[in-house]
């Protein structure tokens, strides 16, 4: 009777739809292709994403070699300017949206037992604008006078002097990069946005669904909400370089500062976009290797659009010394401390979560926990950025870099590592290797740590970010980072080895090998084309139910028997 | 499936006094972190840098009373909770506690609105922002009323790519930034071409200089030394290099300063990144693009470039 009366937001004609990719050959060229099949998408923009990283994390250990000592000796300092303004820009457009479009196309289909994406032709065009930006965003190496070199933010007139007076210059192939880069996010959203609304299993209301799946929604709305701003910004500024006209440009009337707010109306929450499926992701895994259900699954749930709502009016803490009147800069500090009350609600019921478990340090937990812990760090170091009078002194130095590398890599690149070690077996059907997977965690945690901590005492003494030299004073802290930086890049051996050696030799995976509950510990390892086909499970309980003794779905035996079968 | 809860059994007392023990430990630890916080920071050197301090001090004892607690707590459960090799069974199944989520929602929603309003009780007590005027492009820098009381000034600061110039109120100009102690001084803060920013660490202070507007600015330096100005705002090839010195005086000496320069001939300012730009045409020009430097300022005090400085 339940579970009729629950069937009702579930679209019947998803299952008696054709079948819309019949001929997906089971082979290594369909990641080579046009593929619509969401898993294979999801593998494309994962391992597309991990190249980029290690272009990314090569650029980084070369603007910490030129850091490593005082003066500029490494690099002409334009050259060290182009370098980090790439290192920033691929880190966060070529590695970071993309890898996390991956996971979610990966990961969204099975859990909420959708066959795939709603517009499957859309997601593979969305993929495929991946390789088109990022190969014109490379190609801005080789063009007369190099590339984009005026920071990530590119702001105006920084960004519109073009020394060279040339009509194709770097900064302009950076602006139509991250324009296409918008644009293939925006159609992943909607993508996501749809399936998410429309797809679901029978049974499957929104509080029924597992927390990386409010996290991707909550995430992929902001996109749609945010992203606009700065495509818009990113065409205005390209007009500006391109053909003269002044939005930005004081000559015409233009104002340089209405660029900032375009700017970080959406990038701010863009970190909000990258953060919040990785919350997904310890949602997912602490209660899975701690075996207990998820602690206050509701405010959890719900603290994930509180988080989307109030990132949306921050964005002006980026411009506390602009020039911005004190009624602003007040306004703007308490909606940003604000952020720290959801957030917090999260990191207590993680904690909660871990309590009293039977906890089980494996790889993708080790992760989860190392970056739990970054990320209490820097979420406190966030909070004293938000007031105004600290950030007016630590803005724009070190401090910050070392914060949002807290952010940025220590927790979401940690989260994004657990996700991968956590659901590797279950889409490549191979178990990976515990051993290489806890020296690639061990050299991660100890890179990462050595490279950010100390940065925060160089941008507390007052180095200014960006610097291509710096008075000595500052050395003691960078060779520190240096040495750092040196270990994170040696830390991507054990994983690259991991990853290619298990996948091509792994032992097979069995379909539930974490003991998981969740729809896609369901299926056979890997998949099937069309996750649960005809048989789409129909769901009783939330979702962490561990030690509870209420099965998620009805007639569990059924579907753990079927994914026992080779398909 | 059977659940099993396997807890070493303490009791109540010694629960209680462990967690009495952590809380007081945590205290005094985050008592003695925000008290070096201090020695984090460069020398206080103005008005503003007191307020700063205390302030990150503050957040610094708050911030690690709470790392320590969760941290402390992660660390606690790594200890005792770990579940013996293949044991795969279960924790206790707690689902939530609605009493302990609403209080872990109020108190941070406290905290957080008590800093914000100790912040902004510290913004109003700075004021060192003044009025922003619009002006054309090309035309003459509009002179700004400023309404704030201030005890000299106004300095004209211009920024440019990439060297410093201080123009003072009788005339003078300067490659470096010498300002009396314990006087308010005011400033207009212009640029010639892009964004830069006003930064010296020591005051704590940090303004951009926005182009096509200028900004009124006044702070009160609070102690005699050297100290470095920095440009905080990425402004392109040599941005590295757009650093000069801010020299606090006694007002004697200051004044002494003016009436001596006023005598000198215009010469050629600090200009790191003029020379540096000439080597590098001089190896060839190798390189990604920039735009030329600013030519060297014409000032009546050319300023040291390597003067030893405080902070």
């Amino acid at each position: 009777m339940k579970s009729a009366m629950t069937i009702v937001n579930y679209d019947p004609r998803l299952v008696q739809s054709k079948n819309p990719y019949p001929k997906g050959p089971n082979d290594w060229k369909r990641f080579f292709s046009f593929n619509t099949d969401a898993k294979v998408i999801g593998i494309q923009y994962i391992v597309t994403a991990l190249f980029f990283l290690l272009i990314g994390g090569l650029l980084a250990m070369l603007i910490r070699g030129e850091l490593i000592t005082p003066p500029s000796d490494l690099f002409d300092p334009t050259v060290y300017n182009g370098l980090y303004t790439m290192h920033g820009t691929i880190m966060l457009f070529l590695f970071l949206f993309p890898i996390l479009s991956g996971l979610t196309n990966l990961l969204v289909p099975p859990m909420i037992g959708a066959p795939d994406m709603a517009f499957p032709k859309l997601n593979a065009l969305a993929f495929w604008l991946v390789p088109v930006f990022s190969i014109i965003l490379l190609l801005s190496f080789f063009v007369p006078g190099g590339p984009a070199s005026s920071g990530w933010w590119s702001y105006p007139p920084i960004s519109i002097q073009n020394p060279l007076g040339k009509m194709i210059n770097g900064e302009m192939l950076w602006i139509i990069a991250i324009s296409l880069s918008g644009i293939s996010s925006i159609i992943g959203a909607v993508n996501f946005v749809t399936t998410i609304i429309r797809m679901r299993a029978p049974g499957m209301g929104f509080f029924k669904m597992p927390i990386f799946i409010w996290t991707v929604l909550a995430a992929q709305l902001l996109q749609l909400l945010g992203l606009p701003a700065l495509t818009g910004g990113a065409i205005m500024l390209f007009f500006d370089l391109t053909f003269g006209t002044s939005f930005f440009r004081i000559e015409g009337g233009g104002d340089p500062v209405l660029f900032q707010h375009f700017f970080w109306f959406y990038s701010h929450p863009a970190v909000y976009v990258m953060v919040l499926p990785v919350f997904g992701i310890f949602s997912e895994l602490f209660p899975v290797y701690s075996r207990k259900p998820l602690f206050g699954y509701k405010f959890v749930a719900v603290a994930s659009f509180g988080i989307t709502i109030l990132s949306l009016v921050v964005w002006v803490h980026h411009m506390f010394y602009t020039g911005t009147p004190m009624w602003m800069r007040n306004l703007f500090m308490f909606t940003t401390m604000l952020i720290a009350v959801p957030t917090g609600v999260k990191v207590f019921a993680w904690i909660a979560t871990l309590w009293g478990g039977n906890i089980r340090l494996t790889t993708p937990m080790l992760f989860c926990l190392g970056g739990l812990f970054n990320f209490i760090f820097g979420g406190i170091t966030g909070v004293m950025l938000a007031t105004v009078p600290v950030d007016i002194h630590v803005g724009n130095t070190y401090f910050v870099v070392a914060h949002f590398h807290y952010i940025i890599f220590n927790t979401i690149a940690f989260g994004i590592f657990a996700g991968i070690y956590h659901w590797f077996p279950k889409f490549t059907g191979k178990m990976f290797y515990e051993g290489l997977g806890k020296v690639h965690f061990a050299l991660t945690f100890i890179g990462a740590t050595l490279n950010w901590l100390p940065l925060h005492w160089a941008g507390l003494l007052g180095m200014p970010r960006r610097v291509a030299s710096y008075d000595p004073e500052f050395a003691i802290w960078n060779v520190l980072a240096s040495i750092g930086a040196f270990i994170l890049g040696v830390a991507s051996i054990p994983f690259i080895l991991n990853m290619v050696s298990s996948w091509v030799r792994g032992k097979s995976a069995p379909p539930n090998p974490w003991k998981a509950i969740g729809l896609e510990w369901l299926l056979p390892s890997p998949p099937p084309h069309e996750n649960f086909e005809e048989d789409i499970p129909t769901v009783l309980n939330e979702p962490y139910c561990y030690g509870l003794d209420k099965p998620f779905v009805e007639d569990e035996q059924f579907y753990v028997e079927k994914s026992l079968k080779k398909h | 499936m059977n659940t099993k809860i396997r807890r070493i059994k303490k009791s109540g007392f010694s629960k209680t006094f462990i967690i009495i023990f952590a809380v007081i430990l945590n205290i005094i630890l985050s008592l003695l972190m925000g008290y070096w916080s201090y020695s984090w920071l460069p020398i206080q050197a103005s008005e503003a840098a007191h307020y700063v301090d205390n302030l990150f001090a503050f957040e610094t004892t708050i911030g690690t009373f709470i790392f320590l607690g969760c941290t402390g707590t992660m660390a606690w459960i790594l200890v005792f909770n770990r579940a013996p090799k293949y044991d795969e069974s279960n924790g206790e199944p707690l689902e939530g506690n609605l009493k302990l989520e609403i209080i872990w929602t109020l108190v941070p929603l406290l905290l957080v609105l008590g800093i914000s309003t100790y912040s902004t009780s510290v913004n109003y007590k700075l004021e060192n922002l003044g009025s922003k005027i619009k002006y054309d492009y090309g035309a003459e820098v509009p002179f700004v009323e400023e309404k704030k009381v201030f005890d000299y000034g106004p300095i004209d600061v211009i920024s440019r790519q990439w060297n410093w110039e201080f123009v003072y109120p009788n005339g003078i100009h300067s490659s470096e930034l010498h300002l009396p102690v314990d006087k308010k001084s005011n400033f207009r803060l212009i640029t010639e071409d892009v964004i830069h920013s006003f930064y010296v660490p020591a005051f704590r202070l940090k303004q951009d200089i926005i182009p096509g507007s200028v900004i009124t600015y006044s702070l009160t330096p609070t102690k005699e030394g050297v100290f470095r100005l920095r440009d905080a705002m990425f402004s392109g090839a040599y941005f590295s290099e757009n650093q000069t010195n801010v020299i606090v005086e006694s007002e004697e000496i200051f004044y002494k300063w003016i009436k001596e320069t006023v005598k000198k001939e215009l010469q050629n300012g600090l200009n790191p990144a003029g020379s540096l730009y000439q080597k590098r045409l001089k190896n060839g020009n190798r390189g990604w693009a920039t735009v030329k430097p600013a030519p060297d300022p014409k000032v009546n005090d050319a300023g040291i470039k390597s003067r030893p400085h405080d902070s």
